[in-house]
C-alpha cells in the first residue's frame, strides 16, 4: 500500500461518506481525519486477532501507511503481550494475493467456480430477494446460518431479526461440544473458551489426547510453559509422542479409542486405594457410592489389553495424580469428537477431576468472570412457532447448542421442515464437516447459498454469492466482552484499509437488513455509534478503549476460597458422580467403555491434529505462515514405513476404507507414533481453484473422513473412525 | 535412531550446502594450472634453459594470461553481489585467504605481462609495434630473466598453494580440514601444467623433460593424497565421515575412477612407457591428467560442501 | 565491552516457530529465507523416545570463522556486544562465509549480499529485546550480557545444565541451550 495520496484521500473519504451517509457521524469523520493526518512514521494501532478464535490483543504497526508487523498488546491478559505464531503472521492475511476481493455471483453450475463480479448493491439485492422469497414460501426458519467467530455476531442478530434461530457453529458438534456436555452433566457448567483451566497453578497436569504446544491456543501454551518452569509433573497419554509428550514425566502410548478404559482404570485406582480427595467428594459429591461400585471392575489389569498400557504405569500415574491433588488438572481437551462416545469420555475426564477435588480450586478449574457491558437495546425478535431444525424430537437430549450436522441432514431430507437457504460465515464447511459428499448433497438442495469469508475456501466454490470480508486488521467488529480470569473488554478496529472492495461484516449485515426491511434492528448509523452506546451504558470510555485496545476491570473472585459460591447447577445441586438424568434418558449414568474396533489388515487409523503455525484450513493462503509450513506430512511408524519400503521425504497417497484417494502427501517415518495409526495435520490439500498458492499442497484429512459416528447424547460427529492404507508412487 | 529435522529451507544451504557449483572448481583448476605454468617458466629462466625462440617458456605467458582471465571470469560469475566486486581491492584482510588471493592475482597479472613482453610472438608484434619496443626495453634490463624466473617461481608457488588454503581455511567443512590441501593443489597444478606444456612444447627435449617432470609430480600427488586421507581417517568422527564420502560414499565412484585411475595412475603408466621410449608420446596421457586435475577440484568442492560438522543429515 | 548471548530453555520450547515468524516480520526477511529456525531431535525407539526442541540461528561466535574468511571486511564484529554483522555494501557475495559456518546460519539475500540473524541489534540498541525473544509465548528465550554476572543469561548458565551446538567446531558459539 502506498502512503496516502490525495486521490486515495478522496476515495477513502468518499467511501466513508457513503457508509455514514445517513447521519454523517462526527466521531467517524474525526477518526478518519486523525488517521490521514499522520501517514508518515510508525503508528501503533491496538486491535485483537482473528487468525483463530482466542481473540488475543494485538498492536498493529503501520509504517508510512503500510502494515509492517503485529505484536501482542501488553495490556491483554490473554496474550500478556506475546502473540502466538499464527497471530504474529497475521500480516500475511492482509497481503494475501489470493484473498477474496470483490462480490461474486455464480454464473454456471454450483461448484464449477465460475463467477461474475458484481457490485455490493447487486449482490445484497440478489440475496435479499432470495431471502424474501424463501420466507414467503417456507418461512424464515428455512434459512440457516453457519457462523464461526465474533465476526458473526451481527449476522446472527440479523438472522434472529429475520426470524430464524437455526444458527450453528461447527465448534459444537464437530469440536468441543462433547466436552462441554460431559462437563455440564457432571459439574453443571461447561468448560468454555478460553478454557477455565488453571494450568499455571497446576502441580500435576494430565493431557489425554491434548497436544498443547502443537495446539497453539496462546494462553494455554503460556500457562503450560509456566507449569513446566514450576516443575509440574506432566503426564501425557497419546498414541503419538507429541511435543507435550516430550515434556512429560510419564508418557502413556495409549491405543487409539481406548481412552475411556484408561480413565476408568485411573479412577478405579484412586477409589480403591483411597487416594481421591475424600473431603471434597463428601462435601460436594452426589451418587459417589454407586459410582464407586460401577467402576469396581475396571482395574489396571483389565485396562492393560484394551489400552496397551502396562498396569504398573497406570498405578504409578494414578498415584502421581493423587500426590498433588487438588492442584492436579486433567485437561478436558478441546477438539473432542473422536470415537462416538465422546460426551461420556469427557464425563469420565470430568469425574477424574472431581476425584481430585479441583473444580473451583486453584490448580484445577476456576470460575471465569466478565465485564458487565449491556447489549444494544434492539427491538424484540419475532417469535417462531417452529422449533429449531437440527434436533427433531430431541433425539440428542443433552445437546445445548445447535447441531450443524442436524441442519445439514434437514437440508437433505426436508424433515422436520425444509431448509432452503444457508449463510456460511468464516467457516469452511467442506473441511469442517465430515463426509464432504453429504455437505455437497445438502447444498444441491438449497435455493440460496451465501458464503462470507476472507479467502476463497472450498465452501465458497459451491456458493451462489460470495461476499468478500475485510480481514481483521482492516475492520471493526463487535466488542469482545470476554469470560476469563479477570474481566476486560477489547476493541477490534482497522489498522489499514482493505485493499480492494472488501467490507466488514457489520456493514454487510446492516445493508442487508435495510434491504430486508429490518432496518429497525440496526438503528445505529455506524458501528462507532453502537460502541459508544454500549460502552457509556457500562460506564466506560470509547476514547480510552480506542487508544488502548483493552479496558480491564477489577479482579473478581474465581475460586471457592476467594468467595465464589460453591453451588453446582445440576439436578442434584452437587457434582454428579452418578447421573440420574442420564439414567432416565436411557444412557449409562457412569461412563462405560466400548471397544473402538480395529483397522482392516493393511490399514491404519487416521488421526489428525494441529500445527502451531496454522489455523484449521484458513491459513494455507497466508504467505508468511506458509513460509513456515507449506504442506502437511503423514506420520508413519518407522518399522511400518520400512516394511512398506518408505522413508521420510517420499510422497504417497492415502486411500481410505471407502476407496477415497487423497492428494500426494510427504511421508514422515518416525519413532514418534504407534504402529496402528497414522497422523496428519488438518487443513491442507486444498482443491479450490481460486486458492492458487495453497492448491494441492499436502493432503486433506477432511476428504478422507467419509464416515463418522454420532454421539448419542448430543449429536457430535466423531471423526477418528476412518482407516487409510498407502498408495505408493509408481 | 536419531531423527533430526529442521524447518530451515534456505536456498544454497538446504538440504545440503551447495554455495559453489562449477565456477569455483573451474577457477581453482585454472589457477592451479597457471601457477604450475609459472613455476615451469620460472624454472626455465633460472636454469637458463630459455635459449631460442622455440622455448615453450615464451608461449606460457600468453596462454597463462588467457587461462587466468577465464578463471577470474568464472570467479566473477560466481559472485552474488557483482557490482561490489571492487571492494576486495579497498582492503587487505590478513585472515582471509580470499583476500590474499585477490592481491596475489594483482601481482600475478603484471608478472605474466612482463613475461609476455620478454618475447612478444611475431603475429602480435606486427599488429601492435609498441609492444616490440617495450619488449626491447625489458630485455635490456640486466639479469631480467633470472629475476623474472625467481618472481615466477615465488608467485607460482603462492598462487598454487593459496587455492588449497582457500578451502582448508574453511574449518566448518571437515573434508577440507587438512593443511595438506595447499600442497595437494600445488602439486596437482604442477602436474596438469606439466602435462599441458609437454603437449604444446615444440622442442623435443623440452617435451621429454616436461613429461618426466609430470611423472614426478603425479607420483608426488598420489603420495600427498595418501597423506591427506591418512590425516582425515586418524582424526575425529566428522573428519572420518568426510573422508569416507570420497572413499566409499556418494563420491567414491568419481573419485576412484576419474581422479585416481584415469587422472593419475593410468596416465602415469602410459607416460612412464613413453619416456622410456617403449611407446610413442601421445596427447592421451596429458589430456587424462588435465581432466583428472579438474575433476579433483570439482569433487573436492562438492564433497566438501556435503561434509558437515553437525554429523547427521537433516531429514525433512 | 559487553558480550551478548542467548540462552534457550529447551524444557519450555515447544517449537511453535513464533520466533521465526516474528523475525520474518520484524526484519522483513524475504519469503523463502530463514534467519532462524526450529530443530527437533528425537532419539530412541517408540515409546521410549527422548526429544529436544531448539530454536536456532547464528550463534554470534566469539571466534567467528565467517569474519576471518571475509575478503572485504563486510562480515565483521560489531563494536559492541560481540554481535557479528554484515556491511551490505562491502559484500561481494563470494559465499565464503556461508561455507565457513558450521551451523549453516547464513544465506544470500535476494539483493545479493550475505545475510543472517543480527541479534536484532537495531532493537537492542534501543533497550528492547530481539524480536524472537520478545514474542516467545513460552518465555523460553533469554537475551543479555554475559559480562554482567547479574544478567538473566549469566544467572541461568550458572544455575542450569546447558550445552551449545557443535562446540568442537571451535567457533565459541554464544547461544546456550538449557537442558
Amino acid at each position: 500500500m502506498d502512503s496516502i495520496s490525495r486521490r486515495k484521500f478522496l476515495k477513502i473519504g468518499g467511501t466513508t461518506m457513503a457508509v455514514s451517509a445517513a447521519a454523517g457521524s462526527v466521531i467517524s469523520k474525526a477518526a478518519e481525519a486523525v488517521k490521514k493526518a499522520s501517514p508518515k512514521g510508525i503508528q501503533k494501532i491496538p486491535t485483537f486477532c482473528d487468525i483463530c478464535f482466542w481473540k488475543c490483543g494485538v498492536i498493529a504497526y503501520v509504517e508510512d501507511g503500510k502494515l509492517w508487523k503485529v505484536e501482542g498488546n501488553p495490556l491483554d491478559p490473554l496474550s500478556n503481550g506475546r502473540l502466538c505464531p499464527r497471530g504474529t503472521g497475521g500480516v500475511g492475511a492482509h497481503y494475501d494475493p489470493d484473498r477474496l476481493k470483490y462480490p461474486l455471483l455464480r454464473k454456471s453450475a454450483r461448484g464449477k467456480e465460475e463467477w461474475v463480479q458484481v457490485t455490493w448493491d447487486e449482490a445484497l439485492t440478489y440475496i435479499a430477494d432470495k431471502m424474501k422469497k424463501i420466507k414467503a414460501e417456507h418461512g424464515p426458519e428455512a434459512m440457516a446460518l453457519f457462523s464461526h467467530g465474533i465476526g458473526g455476531n451481527f449476522l446472527k442478530h440479523l438472522f434472529k431479526a429475520y426470524g430464524s434461530s437455526n444458527i450453528g457453529a461447527p465448534s459444537f458438534a464437530q469440536c468441543r461440544g462433547p466436552r462441554d456436555v460431559g462437563f455440564k452433566l457432571t459439574f453443571g457448567e461447561d468448560v468454555a473458551s478460553p478454557e477455565r483451566t488453571d494450568i499455571k497453578n497446576a502441580q500435576c497436569l494430565v493431557l489425554i489426547g491434548s497436544h498443547l504446544g502443537e495446539n497453539m491456543h496462546n494462553t494455554q501454551v503460556q500457562e503450560f510453559s509456566e507449569a513446566i518452569a514450576n516443575g509440574a509433573s506432566i503426564i501425557v497419554a497419546d498414541p503419538r509422542f507429541s511435543v507435550a509428550a516430550g515434556k512429560a514425566k510419564y508418557y502413556l502410548p495409549v491405543k487409539p479409542g481406548s481412552d475411556i478404559a484408561l480413565l476408568l482404570a485411573w479412577m478405579n485406582v484412586l477409589v480403591t486405594e483411597n487416594l481421591y480427595n475424600r473431603e471434597y467428594v463428601e462435601k460436594y459429591g452426589f451418587g459417589f457410592a454407586q459410582f464407586a461400585a460401577e467402576i469396581q471392575p475396571y482395574t489396571p489389569e483389565w485396562a492393560y489389553p484394551e489400552t496397551g498400557i502396562e498396569p504398573k504405569l497406570i498405578y504409578a500415574t494414578a498415584r502421581e495424580m493423587a500426590r498433588y491433588k487438588p492442584a492436579t488438572l486433567i485437561h478436558p481437551g478441546r477438539h473432542a469428537t473422536w470415537y462416538g462416545d465422546d460426551a461420556q469420555r469427557s464425563r469420565a475426564i470430568a469425574l477424574l477431576n472431581a476425584l481430585m477435588g479441583n473444580w473451583g480450586v486453584k490448580g484445577g478449574f476456576y470460575y471465569p468472570v466478565s465485564m458487565d457491558v449491556p447489549g444494544y437495546p434492539y427491538p424484540a425478535y419475532p417469535h417462531s412457532t417452529k422449533p429449531k431444525v437440527d434436533n427433531p424430537g430431541n433425539k440428542y437430549p443433552f445437546a445445548h447448542e445447535v447441531n450443524t450436522n442436524g441442519i445439514r441432514k434437514a437440508t437433505i431430507s426436508g424433515e422436520p421442515y425444509p431448509v432452503k437457504g444457508w449463510f456460511v460465515y468464516a467457516t469452511n464447511l467442506i473441511h469442517a464437516l465430515p463426509d464432504e459428499q453429504e455437505t455437497i448433497r445438502a447444498i444441491q438442495n438449497l435455493d440460496l447459498l451465501v458464503v462470507i469469508d476472507v479467502i476463497p475456501a472450498e465452501i465458497a466454490g459451491w456458493a451462489d454469492v460470495v461476499l468478500p470480508e475485510s480481514v481483521y486488521l482492516e475492520r471493526y467488529d463487535d466488542l469482545n466482552v470476554e469470560w476469563f480470569r479477570e474481566p476486560f473488554v477489547s476493541l477490534r478496529q482497522p489498522a489499514v484499509d482493505a485493499p480492494h472492495d472488501q467490507k466488514p461484516n457489520w456493514w454487510m449485515a446492516k445493508k442487508l437488513a435495510e434491504k430486508l426491511d429490518l432496518g429497525d434492528y440496526f438503528p445505529w448509523q455506524n458501528i462507532e455509534e453502537y460502541f459508544n452506546h454500549r460502552l457509556s451504558a457500562a460506564g466506560l470510555s470509547y476514547e480510552q478503549l480506542k487508544k488502548e485496545g483493552i479496558i480491564r476491570g477489577e479482579k473478581q473472585p474465581i475460586y471457592f476460597s476467594e468467595g465464589v459460591p460453591d453451588a453446582f447447577p445440576t439436578p442434584s445441586g452437587k457434582i454428579e458422580f452418578y447421573s440420574l438424568q442420564l439414567a432416565e434418558a436411557g444412557f449409562d449414568p457412569v461412563p462405560k467403555y466400548t471397544q473402538p474396533g480395529a483397522p482392516p489388515p493393511g490399514y491404519f487409523r487416521l488421526l489428525y491434529g494441529r500445527a502451531p503455525v496454522h489455523s484449521f484450513s484458513r491459513t494455507q493462503s497466508n504467505r508468511v505462515l506458509m513460509d513456515m509450513l507449506d504442506e502437511n506430512e503423514v506420520w508413519i511408524n518407522q518399522d511400518i514405513a520400512a516394511r512398506w519400503g518408505l522413508k521420510s521425504g517420499d510422497y504417497i497417497r492415502l486411500k481410505n476404507q471407502d476407496g477415497v484417494v487423497s492428494n500426494r502427501i510427504k511421508v514422515k517415518a518416525t519413532e514418534r507414533i504407534r504402529t496402528d495409526c497414522v497422523y496428519i495435520i488438518h487443513g491442507f490439500g486444498h482443491n479450490s481453484q481460486m486458492l492458487k498458492f495453497a492448491f494441492q499442497k499436502g493432503a486433506s484429512d477432511a476428504q478422507l473422513i467419509t464416515r463418522y459416528k454420532t454421539d448419542p447424547l448430543m449429536g457430535g460427529t466423531a471423526m477418528n473412525v476412518n482407516f487409510v492404507t498407502f498408495e505408493l508412487e509408481a | 535412531m536419531n531423527e533430526l529435522t529442521t524447518t530451515r529451507h534456505n536456498e544454497l544451504i538446504d538440504p545440503i550446502v551447495h554455495v559453489w557449483g562449477w565456477e569455483i572448481p573451474v577457477y581453482l583448476f585454472l589457477g592451479g594450472l597457471v601457477a604450475g605454468m609459472m613455476i615451469i617458466a620460472g624454472y626455465f629462466f633460472i636454469k637458463g634453459r630459455d635459449e631460442g625462440h622455440k622455448c615453450i617458456c615464451y608461449q606460457i605467458p600468453l596462454l597463462g594470461l588467457v587461462l587466468l582471465s577465464l578463471g577470474m571470469f568464472a570467479l566473477f560469475l560466481d559472485l552474488e553481489h557483482k557490482a561490489y566486486v571492487w571492494r576486495v581491492y579497498t582492503t587487505f584482510e590478513i585472515k582471509s585467504p580470499m583476500s590474499w588471493g585477490s592481491w596475489i592475482l594483482l601481482l600475478v597479472y603484471p608478472a605474466l605481462l612482463v613475461n609476455f613482453l620478454l618475447n612478444v610472438p611475431a603475429w602480435i608484434g606486427e599488429r601492435l609495434p609498441f609492444l616490440k619496443q617495450w619488449s626491447q626495453r625489458i630485455r635490456s634490463i640486466k639479469n631480467i630473466k633470472r629475476h623474472l624466473g625467481k618472481v615466477n617461481l615465488v608467485l607460482g608457488i603462492m598462487l598454487g598453494i593459496y587455492t588449497g588454503i582457500l578451502l582448508s581455511a574453511l574449518g566448518a567443512r571437515p573434508l577440507w580440514n587438512s593443511a595438506i590441501l595447499g600442497p595437494l593443489f600445488l602439486v596437482s597444478g604442477l602436474s596438469t601444467a606439466s602435462a599441458l606444456v609437454h603437449m604444446i612444447a615444440r622442442d623435443q627435449s623440452e617435451s621429454e623433460m616436461l613429461a618426466r617432470a609430470d611423472n614426478l609430480f603425479l607420483a608426488i600427488e598420489l603420495f600427498i593424497l595418501a597423506l591427506f586421507f591418512i590425516g582425515l581417517l586418524s582424526s575425529s568422527e566428522v573428519q572420518v565421515k568426510s573422508a569416507m564420502l570420497l572413499l566409499t560414499g556418494p563420491y567414491a565412484a568419481v573419485f576412484w575412477v576419474f581422479v585416481i585411475l584415469t587422472g593419475i595412475i593410468i596416465p602415469l603408466l602410459i607416460q612412464n612407457l613413453s619416456v622410456s621410449h617403449h611407446i610413442k608420446h601421445t596427447p592421451i596421457a596429458p589430456i587424462m591428467v588435465i581432466i583428472g586435475g579438474f575433476i579433483l577440484r570439482f569433487i573436492f568442492v562438492q564433497a566438501g560442501q556435503y561434509s558437515h560438522y553437525l554429523n547427521a543429515h537433516f531429514i525433512k | 565491552m559487553a558480550r551478548y548471548a542467548m540462552v534457550i530453555d529447551t524444557r519450555k520450547c515447544v517449537g511453535c516457530m513464533d520466533c521465526v515468524v516474528a523475525c520474518k516480520t520484524e526484519n522483513k526477511v524475504p519469503e523463502g529465507f530463514n534467519r532462524d529456525w526450529i530443530t527437533t531431535e528425537a532419539r530412541g525407539k517408540f515409546p521410549a523416545v527422548q526429544m529436544e526442541i531448539r530454536t536456532e540461528r547464528c550463534n554470534h561466535c566469539s571466534n567467528p570463522p565467517c569474519v576471518h574468511c571475509c575478503p572485504t571486511g563486510a562480515s565483521h564484529v560489531h563494536d559492541h556486544g560481540g554481535v557479528v554483522l554484515v556491511f551490505h555494501d562491502l559484500c561481494i557475495g563470494c559465499k565464503a562465509c556461508l561455507a565457513s559456518c558450521p551451523y549453516d546460519a547464513r544465506f544470500i539475500h535476494p539483493d545479493g549480499y550475505a545475510d543472517k540473524c543480527t541479534f536484532c541489534i537495531h532493537r537492542v540498541e534501543k533497550g528492547m529485546e530481539p524480536a524472537c525473544v520478545a514474542v516467545c509465548p513460552t518465555h523460553c528465550m533469554y537475551f543479555g550480557d554475559l559480562e554482567d554476572p547479574h544478567s538473566p543469561v549469566s544467572r541461568l548458565l550458572a544455575e542450569r545444565r546447558h550445552h551449545a551446538i557443535a562446540p568442537e567446531a571451535g567457533t565459541e558459539p554464544q547461544i546456550y541451550y538449557l537442558i
